[in-house]
């Protein structure tokens, strides 16, 4: 009897674990990643792998030799900060931005707010808005996709030739009908100029699913941003046609699938009750929409997810989840 | 559709081992020890002393208080010794040691097998039986029955909900009662809804038990105002407010007890407790136990005598297996993990659980990662790992104002959290603190 | 200069200008009167905001002196006597002098000692522990090792020893009390140190018969009251199978050491004993060779 344990109850466990999570988003990444190596070909097989290797290899030396705790990179939280750097960026960008931009993530936007659970900002996104704004050239120069369809489109996202084309004085239709600019179809399997993860609409519609089923988000915050983008988008499109484009191309093009799936439903940086999680998609979409639309970028997702998450306490101090036993006030 | 409760909850595996074994009598040791606390409020006062002889069924220590309850004696003998004793929380607690002779019971109890379905006792006369007999809730409350058959003024039953749930893993006690003395069931469930002066009874009875069901629903058609509920499998659908607000979708408001939705709860076995209690004036002293466990030899269930040490019954089904890494009386969401065999089962014992060392140790915990999985599991509405960290810095002023006296300690958010935090540890830490605090602040 | 930057010149001094005199007019509506001399005492305070002194923070135990009449009962463990007598001067009172205090910790159940019956697997708090079960061991008294106590000491006076039992650093502890709080089976203790930091204790907090105790830990407590019988000063009291030494009456001579069968009494910052009768050395080792920092 001397080797029994006592604790107190419960005293099973379902099983789930950080890396159960952490290795299942993991797996709804690759159909985008697997896509994005098709397209971009051996470049960005290289940046996703240097990526991902440089946020490990820093996320243990910071923790090994500065922090001198426990190394946590077995749980595969700093793959998925590499995956999804590596998701922000073109595949033809220099090696050694990308590694800045992991050093930068993990570094500054999550070991030094205290590791995994601490940290309030995405780390994957705040490298990225490092980035972006440190080498605007290089972050945006968009390589073209190795061709899967006969004509060949330049390397600009939609998004950037649209905000150009209003600029020149183009009306919407008159831009999307243009020759080089892509097609609904193109947009959903990723034939377009962009950043690894943005191109492949199926690809991240997929991981969705895959997450979907397997428990680890729930629908409240994709759907909210999603719908979001559409109904203040559509709004636009309906009242003025000839400067706003419809709502399926905003969800089609930029970060706004990725984000939404991927970045936005980030654990440690979203709300934690369902009216919180609503509230936040809703103020991303919105956002998303007014920087793409009224700002100086062509995309604002990145700039939308970094500014809510900064709301995230904020929503969880007040948007609480549904007591049991509250009785509502006639 | 199946009915259930609407926030909340888990589905932990139901490793129902012991589930369609045959009730079996459990040999009657040479020795029991009978706690005088074996339920929710004052401790009973022995009336017996060292050298007395006491017959099966003889009282042997009565209630002090209300909130109390008599205790008997399970077996016939001689009294050892009344002294603390070490129970299975290694603290010593005033019980009364008996050594046992015989099988001797009290005159006027009903032996014979044969149902007594004449309900000849009026409301006061049945709640009186009620508490002679010492019955407390089974289902491990042990809250004295019969102060649940009298609403405190102001307040009217109105439904009589009858809890044979048995949500938690591994246990089977209440199933197999069902099986074997359902139409005793269905006439213990009519004395109540008597008691109570009410016409409506419904028997909760997860969708797992499809025997069960089929069974009390052939009696229960005989009798006016007894339903047969089927609910999903869900835990904690045992749960009093899970359980009301699933039957009659009522919550009880936060603070209140159910009788303020006209409800009264009582555990299937009790009610069985019941029907012996006032058609064959048989007092508490003996129930059904499960013992169950992956590693167990033969898991089964168990009719035992109050009192017989926990080992006889392990013994019983195999003896202790070789791997085991813990001994939980209880099931594992709720129970309490045991330290010696040699305590005794209590009226509040519904299963002697064992788990093999790979399944007792737990994973090391980590950081919060914010994934908000305990909130969705928790079917009272909290926001387990805030109550945590509030509890670890001993805020009780917010713990209260955040609501952790809801908390039911159903251990969902444990179960769930994929960081392995003792959320539950802390909080029941914290909730008796603030329970502490308010209490004080009454004063 | 252009237009441009003239305007922004003045336009930002003008709302300077406007903020500041707001700004004094509402500090000069709202300004608390408080006696100067709080502030005086919060000065000379060492700032610790520990709550050893059974006030809310420094600055409530310099309200208190201030409104105080006399300095009695009033005493800042971090500051001591130094500190105390400074206020007096400031304040113009007397202020009596105290002796120093340490946390004690009573219980002698190393892992040694005391043999383990079980593992504790829940979270490592000693309140947690407690109000579920009675430890790991026999004895249901004693120091369950969770470190409650080291988590809450904001003086760092406190660690976890190997031997499973929380060691008192002698030159950080300012007796504050916060282990003595936290501690669930109540078995810290703030005793006097004495001459050359020297103290004498039952390292023992067990009510269980003398058997029972010893058959759970070694160095236990039997309540056999030779300890009592043995000292010329009237010291020690037995009540509950337990001897307790009162630290006033104590004058250090350590009679009761030697003659305790269980070693259960403890003896800090003594001198080592010279071997007397090889019998009673044998009984003692575990007394004579504790020179811990407990």
């Amino acid at each position: 009897m001397n080797n029994i344990f006592i604790s107190p109850s419960p005293h099973v466990h379902s099983g789930d674990s950080i890396k159960k999570n952490m290795y299942g988003v993991i797996i709804a990444m690759i159909p985008a990643m697997v896509l994005s190596f098709l397209y971009f070909g051996l470049g960005a097989f290289i940046v996703t792998l240097t990526a991902v290797l440089s946020c490990v290899l820093f996320e243990f030396l910071i923790q090994k030799f500065i922090l001198k705790t426990n190394t946590t990179i077995g749980d595969g939280s700093a793959l998925i900060t590499g995956i999804l750097l590596a998701f922000n960026v073109p595949s033809d960008i220099p090696l050694w931005i990308v590694i800045i931009g992991a050093l930068v993530s993990i570094g500054i936007g999550k070991l030094s707010f205290g590791g995994l659970g601490n940290n309030i900002f995405n780390p994957a996104l705040v490298g990225r808005v490092f980035l972006l704004i440190s080498f605007p050239v290089p972050m945006t120069s968009w390589p073209k996709p190795a061709q899967l369809s006969a004509d060949a489109y330049s390397g600009a996202t939609p998004l950037a030739m649209l905000k150009e084309g209003i600029a020149n004085g183009e009306s919407v239709a008159s831009i999307m009908q243009a020759n080089n600019f892509p097609t609904y179809k193109d947009m959903f399997m990723g034939n377009i100029g962009g950043s690894l993860g943005e191109v492949a609409a199926v690809g991240i519609i997929l991981g969705l699913a895959y997450m979907l089923i397997r428990k680890i988000i729930t629908w409240h915050i994709p759907v909210s941003i999603i719908g979001t983008v559409v109904i203040f988008s559509g709004i636009l499109h309906i009242i003025d046609p000839v400067h706003y484009a419809s709502s399926l191309f905003h969800i089609l093009t930029g970060g706004l699938l990725v984000g939404a799936v991927f970045m936005a439903t980030d654990y440690v940086t979203s709300p934690m009750s369902k009216k919180g999680m609503i509230i936040y998609g809703i103020g991303i979409g919105m956002l998303t929409v007014i920087i793409r639309i009224f700002g100086a970028y062509p995309e604002g997702m990145s700039f939308a997810i970094l500014i809510m998450n900064a709301f995230t306490p904020l929503l969880n101090t007040y948007c609480k989840p549904k007591r049991f036993g509250v009785i509502k006030k006639k | 559709m199946l009915k259930t409760f609407k926030i909340g909850g888990i589905h932990p595996p139901e490793n129902k081992l012991s589930k369609g074994k045959a009730i079996e009598v459990l040999p009657i040791p040479e020795k029991v020890m009978i706690p005088l606390s074996q339920h929710i409020g004052a401790p009973a006062t022995a009336i017996v002393a060292k050298g007395d002889t006491v017959k099966v069924g003889q009282l042997i220590a009565k209630a002090s208080g209300f909130i109390s309850a008599n205790i008997h004696s399970s077996v016939s003998g001689t009294i050892e010794k009344i002294d603390n004793i070490v129970d299975a929380s290694g603290y010593p607690k005033p019980m009364i040691i008996i050594k046992v002779e015989g099988d001797e019971w009290e005159e006027d109890i009903n032996k014979s097998a044969k149902i007594n379905s004449n309900l000849e006792y009026n409301k006061d006369e049945i709640i009186e039986k009620v508490a002679k007999a010492g019955i407390v809730g089974l289902g491990g409350a042990t809250f004295p029955a019969n102060v649940k058959l009298m609403p405190p003024p102001g307040s009217t039953a109105e439904v009589l909900i009858i809890n044979a749930v048995e949500c938690e893993p591994y246990l089977t006690s209440d199933h197999s009662i069902m099986l074997e003395k359902g139409e005793e069931i269905i006439i213990g469930t009519h004395i109540i809804m008597k008691a109570l002066d009410v016409k409506k009874a419904i028997i909760g009875i997860e969708n797992n038990k499809p025997d069960a069901i089929k069974h009390l629903n052939e009696i229960a058609k005989k009798h006016i105002g007894i339903e047969i509920c089927p609910l999903k499998v869900r835990y904690p659908q045992g749960g009093e407010k899970q359980l009301i607000k699933a039957t009659i979708n009522k919550e009880v408001p936060s603070g209140a007890l159910p009788i303020a939705v006209g409800a009264v709860v009582q555990n299937v076995a009790s009610v069985l407790a019941i029907y012996e209690a006032v058609q064959l004036n048989k007092p508490l002293f003996e129930r059904i136990v499960t013992i169950t466990g992956k590693s167990v030899a033969s898991p089964g269930n168990y009719l035992c005598r109050i009192g017989t040490p926990i080992k006889n019954i392990i013994e019983a089904a195999g003896g202790i297996p070789t791997d085991t890494g813990k001994i939980i009386g209880g099931g594992p969401m709720m129970g309490k993990a045991l330290t010696n065999i040699d305590a005794p089962i209590t009226k509040g014992s519904s299963g002697v659980l064992i788990l093999n060392t790979r399944e007792s140790q737990r994973e090391k915990s980590r950081d919060c990662i914010r994934c908000a999985k305990c909130v969705d599991v928790c079917p009272m509405g909290l926001e387990p790992f805030l109550l945590m960290t509030l509890a670890e810095n001993n805020n009780l002023e917010r713990l209260e104002k955040d609501n952790i006296m809801d908390c039911i300690e159903c251990g969902s958010c444990s179960y769930t959290c994929p960081a392995n935090r003792a959320l539950l540890d802390y909080i029941r830490l914290g909730k008796g603190r603030t329970g502490q605090m308010i209490r004080n602040r009454k004063q | 200069m252009s237009i441009t930057v003239l305007l922004t010149i003045i336009s930002l001094c003008a709302i300077g200008v406007t903020a500041a005199i707001i700004l004094y007019f509402v500090a000069q509506k709202f300004k608390v009167i408080e006696d100067p001399r709080i502030d005086q005492v919060e000065d000379i305070l060492p700032g610790a905001n520990c709550g050893g002194c059974g006030y809310p923070g420094c600055r409530g135990f310099a309200e208190a002196t201030v409104k105080a009449e006399e300095l009695d009962g009033l005493f800042c463990p971090v500051g001591g006597s130094d500190t105390m007598s400074e206020v007096a001067k400031c304040l113009g009172k007397e202020v009596v002098a105290q002796t120093p205090k340490i946390a004690v910790v009573k219980c002698n159940g190393t892992c040694d000692n005391r043999p383990k019956h079980n593992k504790y697997d829940g979270a490592q708090s000693c309140a947690i522990q407690a109000s579920l079960y009675c430890g790991e061991s026999g004895c249901q008294y004693g120091c369950l090792g969770c470190g409650d106590c080291v988590s809450v000491c904001n003086f760092d006076a406190i660690y976890m020893g190997e031997d499973g039992l929380p060691k008192v650093i002698e030159d950080k502890c300012v007796a504050c009390g916060a282990c003595v709080e936290a501690c669930p089976k109540n078995i810290i203790e703030l005793r006097n140190k004495g001459p050359k930091d020297r103290r004498v204790y039952v390292a023992c907090s067990s009510k269980d018969k003398g058997g029972i105790a010893r058959k759970a830990c070694s160095a236990a407590c039997i309540g056999c009251m030779k300890c009592a019988k043995e000292c010329p000063f009237d010291a020690i009291t037995v009540e509950n199978n337990l001897a307790y030494i009162d630290f006033e009456k104590c004058k250090l001579c350590r009679k009761c050491v030697a003659v305790c069968p269980t070693g259960a009494i403890n003896e800090t910052n003594f001198p080592p004993r010279k071997p007397k009768v090889e019998k009673k050395e044998v009984l003692n080792k575990e007394a004579n060779t504790n020179k811990s920092e407990n």
